[in-house]
């Protein structure tokens, strides 16, 4: 069967709505469009009954009560009201908070914003594979300590981190423990109870349903989280979140969530299989290619990899037939190389050179095989016309050069 | 990002890429930019003794489509070039040919660099050779 071009291998940044999500949310666009929030009349009760649905179809995806699921417009709303609400609300038992250098920006420029108001922040360094150390975590706790935010795998290299570990901890120390879940959940067993997590951040559109709706797990028991709301309203959600609710997108995050709850086993198990598939092609297939982060700990759908002496965008142009990643962010407005990347300790030029494959629900094995072999080529090519890769080649030491970066 | 066409061209079928003997003395290489930044580009020029004009050039180019396009573009237009005229390349006449956005200037003024780096390269060689010539001249008695 011929492939169809171009490629998408990446489901880190977004995945398309699964058909069955669709399905489910069109009729309350129009049939049942009602107000959840409307008490008085069947129009209202309907939108109540399918919200009410939704919210127990994402908790049981997470083992959660729907009662501790709020629904917000995705998950950087989810991080903001997390550490907002956390810092205002905990503000006299304490002021501060410890996160990792990794974390996505809603969680790292929340936390900036916070600084600026008088908050202590303590972003822990991240080792070679991309996890936290839990010494260095302990050791960052101290009395003022209210709230640990650390996400649950990483959206750039896919790395786990030990969430039950520091749930464990957490609890052990009294402090509340918030994770960005966004990429975890509906892809890895993620359980509230058993990784001892207080808050966490969902999104709907990672997980095969629709754009613009996400939740925040807050647990209401043992302990119960109290947060101050960052959006004031008609005290929708438990007084947390104000604002009409997005129905049909709730109904299509329920049915998403649904979905993976009883696929999850076996889509993760064909994906890491791809995924491998598509590491030791690669690998066979050339040479000086490095992976980012841990292999052992990582999404089954995850591979990010360092291509040695060519340049990302470059290498992007190349594949310009394939959607992934680039951890050179010279494809964004800055022209900065990926922050995750440097964190691990990889060179800039390896930050520079770094690709994202994302697999998901629709990738096939010929695919793959297209993907590995068109980027062979085209790593080939580059290397054939970089001055590093002849250097390297000749027996130059290229971190030992003096390289002539004034003005530039 | 949007490409022009030239800069695609130019990525697709690089001109010149390649290299030249570096301990050649009619032979300049310039070696810019860092892999920290993203580019480095290596240009080499090689001169006719005898007319001053560069026979050859050649490049090896590290670094995105516009780097790669502004660096072959060079190695281009140097050919047929003397020396003099070389160095009177500007960064300005690689974004006007190449359709440039303001966010990959830098590449073009990499490629200046580049060639303005060869020719020094050249030049000193050629000083040296001058220098080594007399020294060689000198009665040794």
């Amino acid at each position: 069967m011929a492939i169809k071009l171009p490629i998408y291998m990446d489901y880190h940044a977004t995945t398309p709505a699964d058909p069955r999500v669709v399905e489910a949310m069109v009729p309350y666009f129009t049939e049942h469009f009602g107000n959840a929030a409307s008490r008085n009349h069947p129009f209202g009760w309907e939108a109540e009954e399918a919200v009410e649905k939704g919210r127990k179809q994402v908790a049981e995806l997470i083992g959660a009560n729907a009662k501790e699921i709020v629904f917000t417009s995705g998950a950087t709303e989810s991080d903001n009201l997390a550490i907002k609400g956390v810092a205002e609300m905990y503000r006299e038992k304490g002021n501060h908070i410890i996160t990792a250098v990794t974390e996505h920006k809603a969680i790292i420029d929340t936390c900036k914003r916070l600084e600026k108001e008088g908050y202590r922040v303590t972003y822990l360094p991240v080792q070679k594979d991309g996890r936290i150390s839990l010494d260095a975590l302990k050791a960052a706790i101290t009395d003022k300590t209210i709230l640990i935010t650390i996400m649950a795998a990483n959206n750039e290299i896919g790395v786990l981190q030990p969430i039950a570990e520091i749930g464990a901890l957490a609890k052990e120390k009294g402090i509340l423990f918030h994770t960005d879940a966004v990429q975890a959940v509906g892809k890895i067993p993620f359980n509230v109870n058993d990784l001892k997590v207080d808050i966490a951040s969902l999104s709907a559109h990672k997980m095969y349903g629709p754009k613009g709706v996400g939740a925040l797990y807050v647990r209401r028991r043992n302990p119960r989280v109290l947060l101050a709301p960052i959006i004031d309203g008609g005290g929708h959600e438990r007084g947390m979140r104000s604002g009409t609710l997005n129905v049909t997108g709730i109904v299509g995050f329920g049915r998403a969530a649904e979905i993976c709850r009883q696929e999850m086993a076996t889509e993760s198990e064909r994906l890491r299989n791809l995924r491998d598939y598509l590491n030791d092609k690669l690998h066979k297939q050339l040479d000086e290619i490095y992976i980012n982060g841990s292999m052992e700990h990582r999404l089954p759908h995850n591979l990010n990899i360092s291509f040695a002496y060519v340049e990302g965008e470059s290498l992007l142009m190349g594949i310009n037939d394939v959607a992934v990643s680039s951890g050179s962010a010279c494809t964004s407005a800055s022209l900065e190389p990926s922050y995750v990347l440097k964190a691990l300790g990889a060179g800039d030029d390896l930050a520079h050179s770094s690709i994202r494959f994302g697999l998901g629900r629709w990738t096939t094995k010929e695919e793959v095989d297209y993907v590995a072999d068109k980027l062979t080529h085209v790593v080939s090519r580059l290397r054939d016309m970089s001055p590093l890769y002849e250097l390297a080649k000749e027996g130059v030491d290229l971190s030992t050069m003096q390289w002539q970066t004034e003005g530039h | 990002m949007a490409y022009s066409n030239k800069v695609i061209d130019h990525y697709e079928n690089p001109r010149n890429v390649g290299s030249l003997p570096k301990s050649d003395p009619n032979v300049g290489t310039g070696l810019v930019g860092a892999p920290e930044c993203g580019d480095v580009m290596k240009l080499q020029v090689k001169v006719n003794p005898e007319t001053g004009v560069i026979d050859d050039a050649k490049f090896k180019t590290f670094g995105c489509g516009s780097a790669i396009a502004s660096s072959s573009l060079a190695t281009e237009w140097l050919k047929g070039k003397t020396v003099d005229e070389a160095l009177a390349i500007k960064n300005t006449d690689i974004v006007n040919e190449l359709s440039l956005p303001p966010v990959k200037i830098h590449c073009s003024v990499l490629a200046e660099d580049a060639i303005k780096a060869a020719i020094a390269d050249y030049k000193k060689k050629q000083g040296a050779e001058v220098k080594a010539a007399a020294t060689a001249a000198q009665p040794t008695a």
